[in-house]
């Protein structure tokens, strides 16, 4: 059963952003920065901690417990405590909290846009070029004591992706990306036929056509009392992949914000048309956009490939009544696009990282483990367990992978088909995926994104008017709400301070007149003796 | 003399220096020295677990609810029959806590007529303190419904004199009824159910498919004349601090037991155990 609850947190680690890059000044003395030991100390024992997330699904906390004893096994001197999440949220609130006391995880699965704001604590993150190349126990080292992947075996987009400020702060994980899980039978029961390319202007025509009700208030098209034609799971995702495809602003390497602008009007007022129609709602608003698919209450319900398990009348986990669930045929495909001859779509899922302790071997140890989580054991086994891609060629071209692949359909879990088609959709659109930039603060712009469909969303709902005024404030609070102008500034320091506040100018002058007074006492002690 | 003026001066300066960079050393630890903000309401969840219990010991309602409401204010009944996405005021008291995050509070109330579930409410951590069960307050949000579950968000309160602390009601004979959804949201018991086998034999698993560890939802079936259902232990409302989670993870299949919480609704009923009692 899933459940809401990570997105109620949000705003805890705006703050707790907000305030670490002044925990210098708050007795946490920064890591010296990490330097690859020559030798593995083999004599001796380590403990670390991996910090984990599982899409709650029990094979995903299985296949990280078998992976520990595993490696365990190889290194039987490395032993690995595994804390398991349920959300990226989680694991980022705790892992600021504990920057500041010394006691983050060895290792995380974690977002790049997460370690940039981990990066504000001093060494915090360990850059890992230098662990890649190290001959020894680099990717594909000689000294490592499995069959560890070369750097040319990491597919080199993924890899990208890992790079913040010039340096790798991970390496890729798992990969994935949205798709749009679809009721084609209620799609043609309305007249229509799916395109090759979903786009957009489909979307909202089929939405809108579906929203047509009996005179007892019935949907026509399913008969029932509920129908929301089209429910987006992340909003944040949906405007950074219009904007994308507009080719509009939403923010750049630099760090700067540019999701404030015209094309973003636009868009919120179109998507405001369509809630008023009651053809749109979001996860936030309404629920799980798998529930109302499943129940033949929706049509178009775009989620992560991540989420595929959860899509269809003979999804293997469900969490609706057998009795709820309506039978039609799912099709999935890309997210809708604007430009059908230049298609583009997010990449996300999970990164590992290391963090940096003071002793170098404990780190080496680490680094030891999370390499290993790219051994083909662990990249297949885990990529079978949702509309996952291994992040490796190794593993995506093995026999077994590709057997994977080739039996979709066979059965309702393993093989189930609509997994199996997310996970085909991105190995064929890897070329098309895009990235957005990573520094300190873009886990809150993109937090800040999704507020605007959010808040517009609920606001036709409650018949309030939206309009340029309303477009204006809206910019404005969200600004505000995601500390937007702060984290930009307090990032890269274009904040102008201003003039010492008194009581500080008071005490500095204090502190030098004592030390004028010491000297003073001192030269004149000297003398006196002297005499 | 000089010595005295110079040694005053610098101890001076010491102390206002520590005080404006001093290292806050308020958080809390867990047993493995980590911070976690994931477990950061455990006293919430505790405050949450003790007035269930002062409440079972104090029995009953203690004051009277008074049913007339203040002007401008909706009855139960009213609110009700109020659209989703409209505005509502409505007058309740408090019933449990289940967790504060960055000034928004979430709340389960109840007046004498029916309940209220309070989400994200705006709520200082100060004013947090002040929502001891019973306390009255005056609620201005928006009546929404999220995967069934009727509640009011983007709200704000005030705080007025009164109380009332609901009885559970025992709604053992409603399971499976179309009439259970009438008290959604109220403090409710449940007596005389079997636990289930959960999976593997264990009557209760972490999180709905055991993915999950100590620390999270735990989720158990209970049956009764044929029928199983399945109930949760909500870790914002009742942490692995409380007794209810001790509870819960000493159960047996084949235990009898009395149960009480609230009656939470996802895609159907998913009732969030506040105690359990094996008989």
């Amino acid at each position: 059963m899933k459940r809401r609850g990570t997105w109620k947190r949000l705003l805890l680690p705006l703050l707790l952003a907000a305030l670490l890059p002044l925990s210098g000044c708050h007795g946490s003395k920064g890591l010296d920065a990490f330097e690859v030991p020559e030798e593995f100390d083999a004599s001796r024992d380590y403990e670390i901690t991996f910090w984990a997330k599982n899409d709650t699904n029990k094979t995903q906390t299985a296949i990280y417990q078998q992976a520990i004893e595993d490696f365990q096994e190889i290194y039987p001197n490395i032993t690995v405590t595994l804390r398991l999440y349920t959300n990226y949220s989680d694991i980022y609130n705790d892992v600021i909290t504990n920057i500041s006391t010394n006691t983050t995880p060895n290792v995380c699965i974690t977002y790049p846009d997460h370690i940039a704001t981990y990066m504000t604590g001093e060494n915090t993150v360990v850059p890992l070029d230098d662990l890649f190349v190290d001959e020894k126990y680099g990717l594909g080292g000689s000294e490592v004591l499995y069959d560890s992947v070369t750097e040319e075996e990491i597919i080199p987009q993924f890899l990208e992706e890992c790079v913040i400020e010039g340096q790798h702060y991970a390496i890729p994980y798992m990969r994935s990306t949205e798709a749009c899980y679809i009721n084609k039978t209620y799609v043609e029961a309305l007249g229509y036929t799916l395109p090759e390319t979903l786009t957009w202007d489909f979307i909202w025509e089929v939405s809108e056509a579906a929203t047509a009700q009996a005179e007892d208030g019935t949907y026509l098209v399913n008969g029932q009392e509920v129908m929301i034609p089209f429910i987006y799971k992340s909003t944040d995702n949906m405007m950074i992949q219009m904007l994308k495809q507009l080719g509009a602003g939403y923010s750049d390497e630099s760090g700067s914000i540019l999701l404030f602008n015209d094309t973003t009007e636009e868009l919120l007022y179109t998507i405001a048309d369509h809630v008023s129609t009651g053809a749109f709602s979001t996860f936030k608003i309404s629920g799980y956009p798998a529930n109302f698919l499943n129940a033949g209450q929706c049509i178009f319900a775009i989620d992560s490939t991540a989420g595929a398990t959860w899509m269809g009348s003979d999804a293997p986990l469900s969490d609706i009544s057998e009795d709820k669930v309506v039978e039609f045929e799912t099709a999935v495909m890309a997210v809708p696009q604007f430009d059908t001859e230049n298609p583009q779509m997010i990449s996300q899922g999970p990164s590992i990282c290391v963090f940096n302790k003071s002793d170098e071997q404990e780190v080496l140890a680490s680094w030891l483990f999370a390499q290993y989580l790219l051994t083909n054991d662990v990249q297949i086994a885990y990529a079978e367990t949702e509309g996952y891609v291994p992040v490796t060629t190794r593993a995506q071209n093995s026999e077994e992978y590709q057997d994977y692949l080739s039996r979709s359909g066979e059965d309702n879990s393993t093989y189930y088909e609509v997994k199996i088609q997310a996970s085909q959709l991105l190995l064929e659109q890897v070329d098309n995926t895009f990235v957005t930039p990573v520094f300190n603060g873009s886990a809150s712009l993109r937090d800040a994104a999704g507020q605007l469909i959010e808040n517009v969303v609920k606001s036709v709902r409650r018949q309030e008017t939206v309009d340029d005024a309303y477009m204006e404030e809206l910019f404005s609070d969200v600004t505000s709400l995601y500390r937007l102008s702060l984290e930009s500034e307090s990032a890269y320091g274009k904040e102008e301070l201003g003039p010492l506040p008194p009581m500080a100018v008071g005490l500095l002058a204090g502190l030098a007149a004592v030390w004028i007074l010491i000297l003073i006492y001192v030269i004149w002690d000297a003398r006196r003796r002297k005499k | 003399m000089m010595k005295k003026f110079v040694a005053m001066l610098l101890a001076l300066s010491m102390v206002f220096a520590l005080a404006g960079c001093g290292s806050s050393s308020d958080e809390g630890s867990s047993e493995d020295g980590t911070v976690s903000s994931g477990t950061a309401d455990a006293s919430v969840a505790e405050e949450s677990e003790a007035d269930s219990e002062a409440e079972a010991e104090g029995s009953a309602s203690e004051a009277a609810a008074e049913s007339a409401k203040s002007e401008g204010v909706m009855t139960y009944a009213e609110y009700i029959a109020a659209d989703v996405d409209t505005e509502v005021v409505i007058e309740t008291y408090v019933q449990a806590k289940q967790s504060w995050w960055e000034d928004q509070a979430t709340v389960y109330t109840q007046d004498e007529d029916g309940a209220y579930f309070l989400y994200n409410m705006a709520c200082s951590e100060e004013d947090y303190e002040k929502l001891t069960v019973g306390t009255k307050i005056k609620v201005t949000g928006y009546k929404s419904e999220w995967s069934g579950e009727v509640e009011i968000i983007d709200a704000t309160f005030e705080i007025e004199e009164g109380s009332y602390i609901a009885e559970a009601l025992d709604v053992t004979d409603l399971l499976g009824t179309d009439e259970l959804i009438d008290h959604q949201n109220e403090y409710v018991s449940f007596t005389g159910m079997t636990v289930e086998d959960s999976g593997d034999g264990a009557a209760f698993l972490y999180s709905w498919d055991g993915s999950g560890s100590d620390g999270d939802d735990l989720y158990f079936n209970v049956s009764l004349n044929g029928e199983t259902y399945t109930f949760t232990v909500e870790s914002y409302l009742c942490d692995n601090t409380t007794d209810v989670y001790a509870a819960v993870t000493n159960l047996q299949v084949g235990d009898v037991i009395d149960m009480e919480g609230f009656l939470y609704w996802y895609e159907g009923v998913n009732p969030h155990i506040t105690s359990v009692t094996v008989q």
